[in-house]
């Protein structure tokens, strides 16, 4: 495969001014070949969002402003809802310093590496419904895990782990963190190894021992793809974990409404209880939130390009 | 010396621990899809006594085929139309630099972020007006627009990085834009077509949520749908429910085994260039 020699050239080809001899004619020339691309993306980002938009503010097909929005922020399942992803939010740090961990570890050990790296990252491209039904199995009161813990003398710890209310949410987290952890683990090692060794040999010739030089000389290294990697896992957590919830849960966010996420309201709204806009004031309200995490990550990685050299 | 030793060993077991952590749930899918229930709940640990295949027929004998059938038209049909429009439409970007381009490709970019959950009630509506609830072609469609922008951003990042003498020679040879795209451009994106129909492969094979509101009727679930009614459907038979997640599994695990460095590349490259 030729791409790493075609990929040295690019930078000077980049810089390099096009020659202007082109037709104005000839500019129209990309118009057939973006169509097709251009008229799918319009349908199912473009006219989705607009048709989201105008929806959120109607009932029945006539205007009534923003009382759809003030209905949903008053419901108690969906400030339950929100909550909940919020508390998802909190276990992002847990894996991001999971992630570095692995990746830090993995780094260091010349035998067995690639092995480790396609086992930790196996999780991750397995089918959310598999792992949730898998799961459902093994955490069950009398499965595989309370089996696992009262053997080895841990029984104390053994629980109702998606039966109990209290627990639910955060058993949700962990196996989330399950499935995740690995694609952090092969974002960071990708640029630790591109990294030249010298940064590495001048820290350790200084002396310099596991936590310090990892600390100090690693993780600044990485800052861009950290930030990267924590907007990705805040929006996961904000509006991609439907697909857990549904399949651990059989779609009630259950028990009670323990594990009831902003997604799961959503479509419990639009295709259970008919109420097609309000549906539709909650989405919009989420497209916000994420919007803003991806607005976020864009000013702290250009505030951060001034104060780092990388 | 041995400080160093300690610390290569506490290295290996944590890593060995997490390793066996990660494979654990496969373990238990496996094993436990060649048990008897019985054994499956006394010993969900232990490796089967009497390794049986009852399970994997019970679950093929009911609608799973279909849906494993279903599942593999949906995927190969919306994946290799994507990897086609979006290559065309990364060429075309990439061509012919207009006014513009690059808030469009900015815009492009912004979209990957778009949760499918948002966009899914308008796209409903519209499904149901035209009569095409339960068909593949709206979920086709709509697959292909939610994988459009990861694709043409990756395509276009690519091209963009064939060095212009080569196109030039070309056309001074005055090749046409059709026949440079061809004969020049595909050959050379043999490896990022690749990651790209790896990556879109196992989104659309592991999708849910649309495939869940989209194809109602029976006969058009896919696998992922078809799996998570399973459970209730086979509570008393939990062998059967892990041969047929083990089934919808086995296709996942053979592309990441060969396809893994593409997979791999894919993920990356959104982030370790940003």
């Amino acid at each position: 495969m030729s791409s790493p020699e075609v990929a040295e050239v690019s930078s000077a080809r980049d810089t390099a001014p096009r020659p202007k001899t082109r037709q104005r004619a000839r500019n129209l020339g990309f118009i057939p070949w973006v169509a097709p691309a251009a008229v799918t993306i319009l349908f199912v980002f473009g006219y989705s969002m607009f048709q989201l938009f105008a929806q959120s503010f109607q009932y029945h097909g006539s205007w009534v402003g923003l009382d759809n929005f003030k209905l949903v922020l008053t419901d108690p399942l969906f400030l339950t809802a929100i909550g909940h992803n919020a508390m998802l939010l909190a276990i992002v740090p847990v894996l991001l310093a999971l992630a570095l961990l692995l990746a830090i570890l993995l780094f260091e050990t010349k035998r067995g590496l690639r092995g480790y790296r396609a086992t930790l990252f196996f999780p991750y491209i397995l089918p959310i419904p598999v792992v949730g039904v898998v799961f459902g199995q093994l955490l069950q009161f009398n499965g595989a895990l309370n089996q696992a813990l009262h053997a080895v003398g841990l029984g104390g710890l053994a629980a109702d782990w998606l039966g109990d209310p209290s627990r639910a949410l955060w058993t949700m987290g962990a196996i989330i963190i399950w499935k995740e952890v690995g694609f952090g683990v092969v974002l960071f090692l990708a640029r630790l190894m591109s990294l030249p060794s010298e940064v590495f040999e001048a820290a350790r010739i200084d002396g310099a021992g596991f936590f310090r030089m990892h600390l100090h000389v690693t993780i600044p290294q990485l800052r861009t793809l950290v930030l990267f990697y924590i907007v990705i896992e805040a929006i996961v957590m904000v509006s991609w974990v439907f697909n857990y919830v549904y399949v651990l849960t059989n779609g009630q966010g259950g028990p009670g409404t323990s594990t009831v996420v902003s997604e799961l309201y959503i479509y419990r709204e639009a295709f259970q209880n008919q109420a097609p806009e309000l549906a539709a004031a909650a989405a919009v309200l989420l497209f916000i939130a994420t919007l803003v995490l991806v607005v976020g990550f864009f000013r702290l990685q250009r505030a951060g390009e001034g104060t780092f050299a990388e | 010396m041995s400080a160093r030793h300690l610390g290569n060993v506490a290295r290996h077991s944590i890593l060995l621990a997490c390793t066996i952590g990660a494979l654990a749930p496969a373990y238990i899918m496996l094993t436990g899809a060649l048990k008897t229930q019985r054994e499956f709940l006394l010993h969900p640990w232990a490796l089967p006594s009497h390794p049986q295949l009852t399970a994997f027929r019970s679950a093929l004998s009911d609608q799973l085929g279909q849906w494993f059938f279903n599942t593999v038209l949906l995927t190969c049909i919306s994946v290799f139309v994507t990897a086609a429009i979006a290559s065309f439409a990364a060429w075309g970007l990439v061509h012919w630099p207009f006014r513009g381009r690059e808030t469009v490709l900015g815009i492009t970019v912004a979209l990957m972020v778009v949760p499918p959950v948002v966009l899914l009630i308008p796209l409903f509506q519209v499904g149901a007006s035209l009569g095409w609830i339960s068909t593949f072609r709206i979920v086709i469609i709509i697959y292909v627009g939610l994988m459009l922008p990861f694709s043409v951003y990756l395509l276009a990042n690519f091209f963009r990085s064939i060095p212009v003498s080569i196109l030039e020679a070309a056309q001074i040879d005055g090749a046409s834009p059709w026949r440079i795209f061809v004969q020049l451009v595909l050959p050379l994106s043999a490896a990022p077509v690749a990651t790209l129909v790896v990556v879109n492969l196992l989104w659309v094979w592991n999708e849910l949520l649309l495939a869940l509101v989209f194809l109602q009727s029976d006969s058009k679930k896919t696998l992922m749908v078809g799996i998570t009614g399973f459970q209730s459907r086979y509570s008393l038979d939990i062998p059967t429910v892990m041969a047929g997640l083990s089934i919808a599994t086995l296709p996942l695990v053979l592309v990441y085994m060969f396809g893994q460095r593409y997979f791999i590349q894919g993920l990356t490259a959104g982030g370790v260039k940003g």
